[in-house]
């Protein structure tokens, strides 16, 4: 059957291949996200009946939904692939970075000093990322192969020219590509490619009722690691997740969707990004993205 | 549903940006908070109107120069196709980030200021467009509310365009007159210009027919990645994976591997999605021979009586893309080719292409950044490849600077002048 994510699906394979076979030692960052769920499917595909030649490696900030570390953990036991994983509670406890604290505290920038750290503890030289263009405008401009420098840095004014299907991975020791084969998809992409190919993903990526406060008109979850905000009201509240990151800086949104179905019907109407919705951590600033990029972000 | 890639190609000046914000815009592909924080930005700055180009500028130095640096992509999709926007900067020091836009797309749109013409900047983008061979070429001219609306500029230009494109090797030519600011003929059709019959431009994109764009003649498969499961239960399992350059794979095929020159039969094929009875171009498969030959990376897979070219001297258009070192003849550069990397020198500049005049100018053993020559080669090892006219996948090369990494030239392999 050819459908309208042919294309894609060829593209992702062939560029997941590409750093197989070019690379030492590559790995695929698995949150549990729906996008590292598609990217980690398609890499299956990649190599199958072979298993996948190369690690996934989830950064941990310690404030997870349970619902998705239990999802990571049964995904990664089903498919034999090995799980590495990079703690920021570690990373907090060696005393590399600082814990945060106060009443909007998130760990998600301490995530960029466990991820570049374990990159360096494990010496890999391609890390597969999940990211698409179609979410942030500094992620927009990025290649598909993504140069750091041994600081982890990108350089979005000397990016290296991509052309045809041709990458170039020549790097030095010490440094490293980010690799994003799901580039060229969009939202209404990878849910079409979770129905039709029936995957698996965390249930909070649907429909349920929790409690719920809002901030800066964002519905947060009250989870362990985020308690309401003072003065705000606790609201059981049907809601679904369209990106799942750390709990303090992740939203929901209100909706009914039960089923990909129903998702795919949300997100078609959908009037605003994933991102301006649900995230936190790219309303910081104007650049937001691109700075956290600079340093070595996701 | 259907895929489109496009290029846009153009300076800030010519309103590309704009055009891009208008068809996003028009077809109701902004989300809200994507206006609502350019509508802003627009109002700290002080226009006048939503400066739609913000959509796409999306570096801080680009916000703050107005300019843009490097290709963007932007998605939208009408129920009719869906499409991927490869947004290139036009300015002379960015031709390599055209050059990356423009390289694997269906479709380039090249934008002409209706206020100026023809301009040098609209020869070379439309030399790059040649030389890349984009199949299908779109010229708008934009900014005809700014004449009017007069049929006389939109025909003067056109006819400019055509004398200077007769030279080049374009295959489907269109002309738009446009506004994307106020919209005219990019969505909607214009009720300024009911002179012009002519499709609006979304509805161009949405019909051009672009099936037979592919090369489904010469079966070429560049091996990628061998597939040998080390597991019980697929004891037996070589298969050859890659994405298929060119041609047609079928089960049951007698096939020739080089540069081996050994022969076998496709006995199976899986596809991602599961085993199919056949692969057409672009297709990422994996293949299965009934013989137990030596194949690895870099090998390819054809039919034994239609063979790509094989040699280590070959002849190129190059286009030189590192700012930091010209070409330098006698080098030893990386080349990758296909899913082959070898060593390379460049022996030989036959001649400078100057991309206002088209002009050939010899004498010259350098290529600097963003110069386009003939050149030739020697490889260390033979490449299997196609003329760049007759299959782009395995006509095209680029070559990597091996001290510094960067990908320094980005070359058309050319049937070797006579």
């Amino acid at each position: 059957m050819k459908t309208s994510l042919d294309g894609l699906i060829d593209e992702s394979v062939t560029i997941i291949r590409e750093v197989a076979a070019e690379f030492e030692r590559p790995v695929l960052l698995f949150s549990g996200g729906k996008d590292s769920v598609v990217m980690l499917h398609l890499a299956v595909r990649a190599f199958a009946p072979a298993r996948i030649p190369f690690p996934v490696m989830h950064i941990d900030t310690g404030h997870n939904f349970p619902e998705v570390i239990e999802f990571r953990d049964r995904c990664v036991a089903e498919m034999g692939v090995q799980l590495i994983v990079g703690s920021v509670q570690a990373s907090i406890d060696s005393g590399k970075v600082a814990d945060v604290s106060g009443p909007r505290a998130s760990r998600n920038p301490l995530q960029t000093v466990t991820l570049l750290d374990s990159i360096a503890e494990h010496r890999f030289d391609a890390v597969f990322g999940g990211a698409r263009r179609d979410e942030e405008r500094a992620r927009a401009k990025e290649r598909v192969y993504s140069h750091r420098d041994s600081f982890g840095q990108w350089d979005p004014k000397n990016q290296r020219p991509e052309l045809w299907g041709i990458y170039n991975g020549r790097h030095r020791q010490g440094e490293h590509f980010r690799i994003f084969p799901l580039s060229n998809w969009t939202e209404l992409d990878i849910w079409t490619f979770i129905g039709e190919y029936d995957i698996d993903l965390p249930s909070i990526y649907y429909a349920h009722t929790r409690p719920i406060f809002k901030r800066d008109n964002m519905l947060m979850a009250v989870t362990d690691f985020l308690p309401p905000d003072e003065g705000s009201v606790v609201e059981q509240m049907q809601v679904r997740f369209r990106t799942v990151g750390d709990a303090t800086c992740t939203a929901a949104v209100s909706s009914s969707a039960s089923t990909v179905d129903d998702i795919i019907a949300e997100t078609a109407v959908a009037r605003v990004t994933e991102r301006g919705a649900t995230r936190a951590d790219d309303r910081m600033s104007e650049a937001g993205m691109e700075d956290r990029k600079r340093t070595g972000y996701f | 549903m259907e895929r489109l890639r496009f290029a846009t190609v153009g300076s800030v000046d010519d309103g590309k940006s704009t055009l891009i914000g208008r068809l996003l815009y028009d077809s109701k592909s902004i989300f809200e908070d994507q206006l609502e924080h350019i509508e802003a930005v627009s109002k700290r700055r002080g226009d006048d109107y939503v400066d739609l180009s913000l959509l796409t500028d999306g570096l801080r130095a680009e916000r703050e120069q107005g300019i843009t640096i490097d290709v963007a992509y932007r998605y939208f999709a009408t129920p009719k196709r869906s499409f991927i926007i490869a947004d290139c900067p036009g300015h002379i020091q960015y031709t390599r980030n055209m050059i990356t836009g423009a390289s694997n797309v269906d479709l380039a749109i090249v934008l002409i200021d209706a206020r100026t013409g023809v301009i040098e900047q609209t020869r070379r983008h439309s030399l790059l467009v040649s030389l890349l061979g984009v199949p299908h070429l779109v010229i708008c001219v934009n900014k005809m509310d700014l004449v009017d609306y007069d049929q006389d500029v939109f025909n003067n230009i056109r006819a400019e365009f055509e004398e200077f494109a007769s030279r080049l090797d374009l295959q489907d030519v269109t002309f738009l007159p446009i506004s994307a600011l106020a919209g005219d003929n990019c969505v909607t059709r214009s009720a300024n210009m009911p002179w012009f019959e002519g499709p609006t431009l979304l509805h161009h994109l949405e019909n051009v027919y672009t099936a037979s764009d592919d090369n489904r003649i010469d079966t070429r498969f560049p091996v990628q990645f061998v597939i040998r499961p080390q597991r019980a239960d697929f004891p037996d399992y070589r298969g050859y994976a890659g994405r298929v350059a060119g041609g047609v794979l079928r089960v049951g095929d007698e096939v020739m591997v080089l540069p081996s020159g050994l022969t076998s039969t496709i006995t199976g094929i899986d596809s991602p999605t599961g085993p199919v009875n056949e692969a057409t171009p672009g297709q990422a498969v994996t293949v299965l021979l009934a013989d137990d030959l030596s194949i690895t990376r870099g090998d390819m897979i054809c039919r034994p009586n239609n063979r790509p070219r094989m040699s280590q001297e070959l002849e190129a258009m190059l286009c030189w893309m590192d700012d930091t070192a010209p070409m330098q003849p006698g080098k030893i550069y990386s080349i990758k080719h296909t899913t082959k990397v070898a060593r390379t020198k460049i022996t030989e500049v036959l001649y400078r292409l100057n991309i206002s005049s088209l002009s050939r100018e010899t004498g010259i053993n350098q290529l600097a950044m963003n110069e386009i020559g003939r050149v030739t080669l020697h490889t260390t090892a033979p490449l299997l490849f196609d003329d760049y006219h007759q299959n782009r996948t395995t006509g095209c090369f680029i070559i990597v600077d091996e001290t510094t990494g960067q990908t320094a030239g980005a070359g058309m392999l050319l049937s070797p002048r006579t």
